[in-house]
């Protein structure tokens, strides 16, 4: 089937877009959760969603709303996990593997409770970007645009957190406010994330790119920039890659993000030394 | 009569039960140099930490510019040099430039954005700082004097009335160290900046600070560093040749 003609799908159309928009948002993000050391919760809260959909469903929410419907207990989360790592002294890996441990229990219990869904539950394991709705896009844009506009008004105070927190309060910013504004947009990306590739590989989308984008980047900004362009393009070499070869969607994204940072390692790796 | 840009008093803080800082009290005039020392664990850093409001005192008051620090709004006026980053990795992707731009964050209000004030402000810093060549190598790939001189353009880029400097010349070498300390006599004696310098190395502070904080959970000494060599009640705490030793009588 020719490009031109797979293009005209209104299906490829919103998988297309909807993906990149997601893939870019957790792939910003991801640069900060990277360089932070908190990786994990891109799992942990993607674990949580598992049972946040799980609730949804055994509460009859309408399927075509169960991802906004997962948003309120995602959210509460991510903000549990920073209260444990505050108050309860918790290394934040801790708290991550408490809650998403509770959370993937909680969606099991809940769907041997109900007897089954209509839906199946497992599904959200691993993603069905191709079958993003009308409903699903607009979600994606909306919260795109409100992630790129969180990031882009708090952009130096994320800098200056993520480079030493210390040195950041004591410049006068707030930190704890700053953390849980980063970790309710992360929650939020997760959840959205679920749609493309699965609750078991959402935190790849948050992780890959952005160590890609380490590696070659040369200043901070330089770094966000390169870990969009990275996911956008594993986006969209993922949706084809899948096409073409007849594979899962999201997880033919996923491996072309490790295509994209094994690239980028060779590329280090033949690179000339000054 | 000038305001005194820090007030300490009464000051106590422990960490899980553990006393640290006991009964601390002292001030920091306008253009003073003031060192402080003390044997690991003595709460020189715990001491800096709770006047930068970094961490909150059990007991007593603390000033800065007259104002406690958790009301304090105009950081910009304060650089800080910690001890060390608390999770330092030398992969940071940040270049000379972007981080000594960071100092500048604390005289904006939300929403931050950057102003033709501060190219002109990072311009004179890294110029004074020696480090303009540098501006476009990342953190990882500097030296550890590079490094300290980056992290103290980052704190002088808002030109600060107050540097507190927490041990920041514990990974340089001897040369390193001395440039380190002539630049700091220099920002003092030149353009009147306050430092608070917390350090193990009593021998520079004998040699530029104007005075002299000997700290061990409480304040055991507070004057010159000359006072302390000649004092009859230090003899009697350290033993002669303890304060010989601190004193480094050449």
């Amino acid at each position: 089937m020719a490009f031109t003609e797979i293009l005209g799908y209104g299906f490829i159309q919103r998988a297309l877009v909807a993906g990149t928009l997601i893939a870019v948002l957790c792939s910003v993000l991801g640069v900060f959760l990277v360089l932070r050391r908190l990786s994990l919760i891109g799992d942990g809260l993607a674990h949580v969603t598992f049972g946040s959909v799980a609730l949804a469903l055994f509460l009859r929410v309408n399927p075509l709303f169960v991802t906004v419907a997962a948003i309120p207990l995602v959210l509460l989360s991510s903000l549990g996990i920073l209260r444990l790592t505050d108050r309860a002294r918790l290394y934040g890996d801790a708290a991550i593997g408490i809650v998403s441990s509770l959370g993937i229990a909680s969606g099991v219990l809940l769907a041997s409770v109900a007897g089954g869904f209509n839906i199946d539950l497992f599904s959200y394991l691993f993603g069905n970007i191709l079958a993003v709705s009308t409903v699903d896009l607009l979600v994606a844009g909306a919260l795109f645009l409100f992630v790129v506009l969180v990031v882009s008004l708090f952009y130096h105070d994320l800098f200056a957190i993520t480079f030493d927190e210390e040195l950041a309060e004591s410049s006068g910013i707030n930190t704890g406010a700053i953390n849980t504004l980063l970790v309710l947009v992360t929650a939020l990306s997760v959840v959205l994330a679920m749609k493309v590739v699965g609750i078991m590989l959402v935190s790849s989308l948050l992780i890959i790119p952005a160590v890609s984008a380490l590696q070659v980047a040369h200043g901070f900004r330089s770094a966000i920039l390169l870990s969009a362009l990275f996911a956008a393009g594993a986006v969209v070499a993922g949706i084809f890659g899948s096409i073409a070869l007849n594979l899962p969607a999201g997880a033919s994204i996923v491996a072309a993000n490790f295509l994209v940072l094994a690239a980028v390692f060779l590329c280090r790796k033949l690179r000339p030394h000054a | 009569m000038p305001l005194d840009l820090v007030t300490v008093e009464g000051l106590s803080f422990s960490y899980n039960a553990a006393q640290v800082l006991r009964d601390v009290s002292f001030r920091v005039g306008s253009g003073d140099y003031l060192g402080i020392v003390g044997p690991n664990g003595s709460g020189k850093s715990t001491l800096v930490k709770a006047v930068l409001g970094l961490v909150r005192p059990d007991g007593g008051k603390v000033t800065v510019f007259g104002a406690p620090p958790e009301q304090f709004r105009e950081w910009h006026r304060v650089g800080y040099l910690p001890q060390r980053l608390k999770f330092f990795n030398p992969a940071f992707p940040a270049t000379v430039e972007e981080i000594v731009r960071l100092g500048l964050l604390g005289g904006k209000r939300f929403p931050k954005r950057r102003s033709a004030g501060d190219d002109e402000a990072v311009e004179r810093t890294l110029g004074y700082m020696g480090i303009a060549e540098i501006r476009r190598k990342l953190i990882g790939e500097l030296s550890g004097g590079q490094q300290q001189r980056t992290l103290l353009a980052r704190a002088l880029v808002s030109e600060p009335q107050l540097l507190i400097l927490d041990e920041p010349t514990t990974a340089l070498d001897p040369e390193t160290r001395e440039n380190f300390y002539q630049l700091l006599h220099h920002i003092n004696g030149e353009h009147g900046t306050t430092i608070v310098l917390v350090t193990h190395d009593t021998w520079s502070i004998g040699r530029y600070a104007s005075r002299f904080l000997y700290v061990d959970k409480r304040i055991v000494f507070d004057g010159t560093f000359d006072a302390f060599c000649q004092s009859e009640e230090m003899t009697t705490f350290f033993g002669e040749h303890a304060q010989h030793a601190i004193c480094h009588q050449h």
